[in-house]
């Protein structure tokens, strides 16, 4: 078991080598020098050459990378170009207001999609079975910003229920860090919901023929229990990894959203980054939300374990 | 196991404590919360002259004198001020009681120190400066400036309302040099910056500064007194105008700092919300750079000059008629210098012309770069027009979209186009700007020393020194116009259309809003 | 399918006739497609249905509503009559004739990020499949290109290399790379072990005609269906990048771009939003639709992956 866990975690190195790789790259192949922009201004060629000098860019990139990556384990993700700020800083200012829609996000789809997932299944081929998933295929393929837009358009202005933007931190009150995050984690969660709403029909629907079911039934239990106990608990490993791919899309989603509903989290800050080429705060974004993935996904694999006891690599 | 008792236990004291904490999560004081026209990420209005800059300038410090609503100047920080028989020496005396926001009193060195590191800067303090004898403190309280011949603008370079105004900093603050951002905000003025709640693109913070003491005299323009009826300022990034609007009409934010055309009717129509016009008027101009091809060559600069369509322009930004109006010269319509002598540019379209003298100057058809501020929304409908107006003059234009604090930054750069230069930019200035030839940032011919685009016109520079030389009206005005004809010969810059600046306020919650040249945040009163 | 009849088949390689004939029975194929031919047909004529220049600007018509007939001067300085069946943006510009050109734009750019990601995906999956020594090390590159949120990447590529056609292609393609390749890769691997395989190895046939003439067409079915989703997920994306101001240029008409310029007067004319959103949803929901049933009749082993 241990030695389980143990390469399961080692397993995870090189995948954020390569991770780290990528993004180095990604920014040394930059066109550009990244000197002159942080020297800015005063573009003196002795400020540029000191600069150079400073970040090591004169050095070969193999040095380059191992200085980089040599930073990095020490939790430095370098400086933000226009903010004056270091990137870890600006991550951990904006980094609440990404986490809570996040996890609300994960608790609404949880609580919607696996219970439709569940019932689309139990009635297959049903009406009930065609029409939610008919809904689904539609929650992924409408925008979520437009998605966003109309239910401001409802629920802001019209009925004035929610507000239209904004965030209110933890700290300022439970209830109207809630009502702000109501309306940016119904639209993101659409998306993700539509997914794991389709996996989980297709898990329990195939978990349902499987003999032990059958036997299940023979014994007489009932359908719900059927359903809840044996049917979901096989189908468990689908879904939960899928939650773990999803975890791409919900970053994604986030960055959209966050712009939507003005979130200054780090989606935004995501493309506050990018619209003004700030480098470094790109670099370190990606990156941070790249290792999150990785151990997301760790945690999901480990989990197999609590839902599978038959599983031994 | 939770059993069901258990459960409705932890439920019912689970509300309770959150009604409890958001009873206590009240804010204390009044917050004015204040949408202002773009982020703010750069902090020193003397390196720059972007406006939101200048506006967080007004809220930290002071300044020695004020302009009145009249355009009169007032003493703000001076308490009183002397000049000599031969008009060569000035001598000023401080008010008592001015303090920097760490407690420091406020001392004639640091006025001296402020004012040379803005003279290094900002084109009329280079001229200032360029005329000073020697700047010297008399005592703690009192200093003089003693020039080599009579100065004519003493007092208004001193005032100089926008950018850059030259603001009072403490001298530790005003020795770094002029080419490098400060990054301590201590002013002398009625509000203190909060740098730890300080998060670029999210909120800028300010505090009420209690121990600021203001004039007597009501608030008028820049001068009078500053006084402060709030406890806190908040200046919330939206940068959306959709947002915004739906963010004011819900009560989220008090105040729209600049609105945005397309919101005007929507908020006009709703009764709870005053648009108002403090700023009489702006104009937009479109500036282009000297010191890469192609505007290099003027023939090539005024072709481009010669695509601008006013008209079209200013309806793609302001949208609604009563909110701007066509004006050729480079100074506004109706103000004392503005002359319709303005040679071949009428505001109006000259594609042929355009054509033939790009043809005569040889452009070799490499795209001009337009830089585009895409979500900054006061500018972001030139860029587009502009590049179709350019094509149709025979230009390939390569509009590049960013955002303003990027543009801002960008248009620094001297380089050429293909190391992250630029060619052409749009940016809106105000009255207070170009009513003045010697006021605006801009017109300057100086090359590297001048503004953004580094024109070379040493006619234009001694048109302007012999401006100075002279108090008298007529002449002056003869000089205007011929600095007006050198702008367009050379190509330097061509104004694109005036403009009505908008703010937009709750009713019931926002009043006192003063009627300024420039956009300032004393004597709010929120409710 | 009634419960408890779970016959799960391996799948040979298609066998051309009937497999169509069965292909376009299917009812999903049909609506999916039939709506894809439908827009793809609406972009190739747009010329002829009305349109004016998708970039024209005409301060003077800015934000005139859907169904409005007026006069359109040009900046150029010409002016006609024009029926503004979308309403116009801001700038003036026809909503109809952008979106209906947008469509071109978006279409381009589904397909083409399918194309570059089931090619070099089928490429990656075969070597890794196929070649045992290369396979830890190309599935190591793969989970770290999957690592990298695609949003993310496809962002950072575009600010790097800027905003044109090409990057915006790549920059969507490339997350999408290893999924296809662990696709092509577990069909490889099933495949290798099947008895003909083994006998062209023993019979010494050369590897490529191995890939080729054996392995290839048992891939060709579900890579056609990942085609399909991947094209689907590459027109959302490419509009999401053009709304948040990171994608193709801003003059240039495609549905993210339309939907970006129409966010500012999103309550007074919401119809800058609506109407391309609703092409953007239509065909992105086609193209969904004809993945579904392409799926059902290829390979209904395929049920168990949600798409």
């Amino acid at each position: 078991m241990l030695i389980f866990l143990a390469r399961r975690i080692l397993s995870t190195v090189p995948v954020l080598v390569i991770v780290a790789l990528i993004v180095f790259l990604m920014l040394r192949l930059a066109p550009g020098d990244p000197a002159a922009a942080i020297v800015g201004d005063s573009g003196t060629s002795e400020n540029i050459a000191k600069v150079r000098e400073q970040l090591g860019l004169n050095e070969s990139l193999p040095v380059q990378f191992v200085r980089w990556s040599g930073r990095l384990l020490q939790g430095n993700l370098g400086e933000s170009y226009f903010m004056k700020k270091t990137v870890v800083e600006l991550i951990g200012q904006r980094i609440e207001p990404t986490v809570s829609l996040a996890a609300v996000t994960l608790v609404v789809t949880i609580l919607v999609a696996v219970p439709l997932g569940v019932v689309a299944a139990w009635r297959h081929g049903g009406w009930l079975d065609r029409m939610l998933m008919g809904f689904s295929v539609m929650g992924f393929s409408i925008p979520a910003f437009v998605i966003g837009y109309v239910l401001i358009w409802i629920f802001a202005l019209h009925l004035q229920w929610l507000p239209v933007q904004g965030y209110q931190r933890l700290s300022q009150g439970p209830l109207p860090w809630i009502k702000h995050l109501i309306l940016p984690s119904i639209t993101l969660s659409i998306i993700y919901v539509a997914l794991i709403a389709r996996v989980t029909r297709a898990a329990v629907a195939e978990a349902m023929t499987e003999d032990y079911i059958r036997t299940a039934r023979a014994k007489g239990i009932s359908e719900k229990r059927v359903l809840m106990r044996h049917a979901l608990a096989n189908a468990a490993i689908p879904i939960v990894t899928v939650i773990g791919i999803g975890i791409a899309l919900l970053i994604g989603g986030v960055v959209v959203t966050e712009t939507v509903f003005a979130i200054p989290g780090l989606g935004q800050l995501t493309v506050d980054a990018v619209l003004s080429r700030d480098f470094p705060l790109i670099q370190g974004i990606t990156l941070f939300f790249s290792v999150v993935y990785v151990l997301v996904n760790l945690l999901i694999d480990l989990s197999y374990l609590v839902f599978d006891p038959r599983i031994r690599y | 196991m939770l059993s069901k008792r258990n459960l409705k236990a932890v439920v019912v004291g689970a509300m309770l404590a959150i009604g409890v904490a958001s009873a206590f999560a009240q804010e204390a004081g009044k917050v004015l919360r204040v949408v202002p026209q773009s982020d703010l990420k750069i902090l020193d209005p003397i390196w720059t002259t972007a406006f939101i800059t200048r506006n967080h300038g007004y809220a930290v410090y002071d300044t020695l004198f004020g302009v009145d609503e009249q355009g009169k100047v007032k003493p703000q920080m001076v308490d009183k001020y002397t000049t000599s028989a031969d008009g060569k020496t000035w001598t000023f005396t401080l008010r008592k009681g001015l303090e920097f926001h760490d407690g420091k009193p406020v001392t004639s060195e640091d006025v001296l120190a402020s004012l040379k590191r803005w003279g290094q800067r900002d084109g009329l303090g280079q001229k200032m400066y360029a005329a000073l004898d020697k700047a010297e403190a008399v005592d703690a309280n009192s200093f003089k400036l003693v020039f080599k011949d009579t100065f004519g603008m003493v007092l208004d370079a001193l005032s100089k309302p926008s950018s850059n105004p030259p603001f009072i900093m403490p001298a530790r603050v005003a020795a770094t040099p002029p080419d490098k951002q400060i990054d301590d905000a201590t002013g002398s003025g009625p509000y203190i910056f909060k740098k730890d709640e300080y998060r670029p693109g999210e909120k800028i913070v300010y505090l009420k500064n209690t121990k600021y003491v203001p004039r007597a005299e009501a608030p008028s323009g820049t001068a009078g007194g500053k006084n402060v009826y709030v406890d806190r300022m908040e200046w919330v990034i939206l940068k959306d105008a959709q947002t915004q609007a739906n963010a004011l009409a819900n009560g989220e934010v008090d105040m729209i700092e600049w609105l945005p055309p397309e919101q005007y009717t929507a908020l006009k129509g709703n009764t709870s919300i005053t648009v108002d016009n403090p700023i009489p008027k702006g104009s937009f101009a479109l500036h282009l750079n000297h010191v890469i091809p192609p505007f290099d060559n003027p023939k090539i600069a005024q072709a481009a000059i010669m695509a601008i369509n006013q008209e079209a322009l200013m309806r793609a930004q302001m949208v609604h008629k009563e909110l701007y109006n066509s004006c050729a010269s480079v100074y506004p319509c109706g103000t004392i210098f503005a002359s319709d002598k303005t040679g071949y540019f009428t505001g109006k379209p000259q594609f042929e012309k355009a054509k033939a003298l790009l043809k005569d100057a040889g452009y070799d058809g490499k795209p001009v770069v337009l830089m585009y501020p895409a979500d900054f929304a006061l500018l972001n409908k030139f860029p587009p027009v502009m590049a179709q107006l350019l094509k149709q003059a025979g230009f390939n234009v390569d509009m590049q979209s960013m955002d303003w604090p990027t543009l801002v930054t960008r248009r620094a750069k001297k380089d050429p186009v293909d190391k992250g230069g630029w060619n052409l930019f749009i940016t809106g200035w105000g009255i207070a700007d170009n009513m003045n030839p010697m006021f605006y940032a801009p017109l300057t011919g100086n090359g590297e020393k001048g503004w953004f685009g580094w024109a070379t016109d040493e006619k234009l520079e001694q048109l302007k020194s012999d401006f100075l030389a002279t108090a008298d009206e007529p002449r002056r005005k003869e000089l205007a116009t011929a600095i007006q004809q050198r702008v367009y010969d050379t190509g330097i810059y061509a104004p694109i259309g005036e403009y009505k600046p908008l703010t937009a306020y709750r009713k019931a919650a926002v009043s006192g809003v003063v009627r300024s040249p420039v956009a300032v945040f004393w004597n709010i009163k929120k409710n | 399918m009634p419960a408890g009849e779970a016959i799960v088949e391996p799948l040979p390689p298609p066998r051309r006739r009937s497999l169509l004939k069965r292909i376009l029975a299917d009812w999903s194929v049909r609506v999916g497609g039939g709506v894809l031919m439908l827009l793809v047909l609406i972009s190739l004529a747009a010329p002829w249905l009305g349109t004016i220049d998708p970039t024209a600007i005409d301060p003077g018509s800015g934000n005139l509503l859907p169904g409005t007939r007026g006069e359109f001067n040009s900046l150029a300085g010409d002016t006609f009559e024009h029926l503004f069946v979308m309403g116009t943006d801001s700038l003036g510009r026809d909503i109809w004739s952008r979106t209906l050109y947008g469509a071109r734009v978006s279409l381009t750019v589904g397909v083409s990020v399918a194309v570059l990601a089931v090619v070099f995906g089928m490429l990656v999956g075969l070597l890794g499949g196929y070649f045992r020594r290369l396979d830890s090390a190309i599935m190591r590159l793969m989970d770290g290109v999957m690592a990298i949120p695609g949003i993310l990447f496809a962002i950072s590529l575009v600010a790097l290399f800027g905003g044109k056609l090409l990057t915006v292609v790549v920059a969507i393609a490339v997350p999408e790379i290893p999924r296809v390749a662990r696709l092509v890769r577990s069909v490889v691997l099933t495949v290798r072990e099947e008895p003909y395989v083994e006998a062209a190895i023993a019979l010494d046939t050369p590897t490529w005609k191995i890939l080729v003439r054996h392995i290839l067409p048992n891939a060709v079915a579900p890579l056609i269906i990942q085609a399909t989703y991947v094209c689907a997920s590459a027109i959302l994306v490419e509009a999401i990048l053009s709304f948040l101001g990171v994608g193709l240029p801003a003059d240039m008409a495609t549905w993210g771009n339309i939907m970006a310029e129409g966010r500012a007067q999103f309550n007074q004319f919401p119809h800058n939003v609506l109407f391309p959103g609703i092409f953007l949803a239509l065909t992105v929901l086609a193209v969904n639709i004809l993945g579904d049933g392409l799926r059902d009749t290829l390979d209904p082993k395929f049920n168990k992956r949600g798409g």
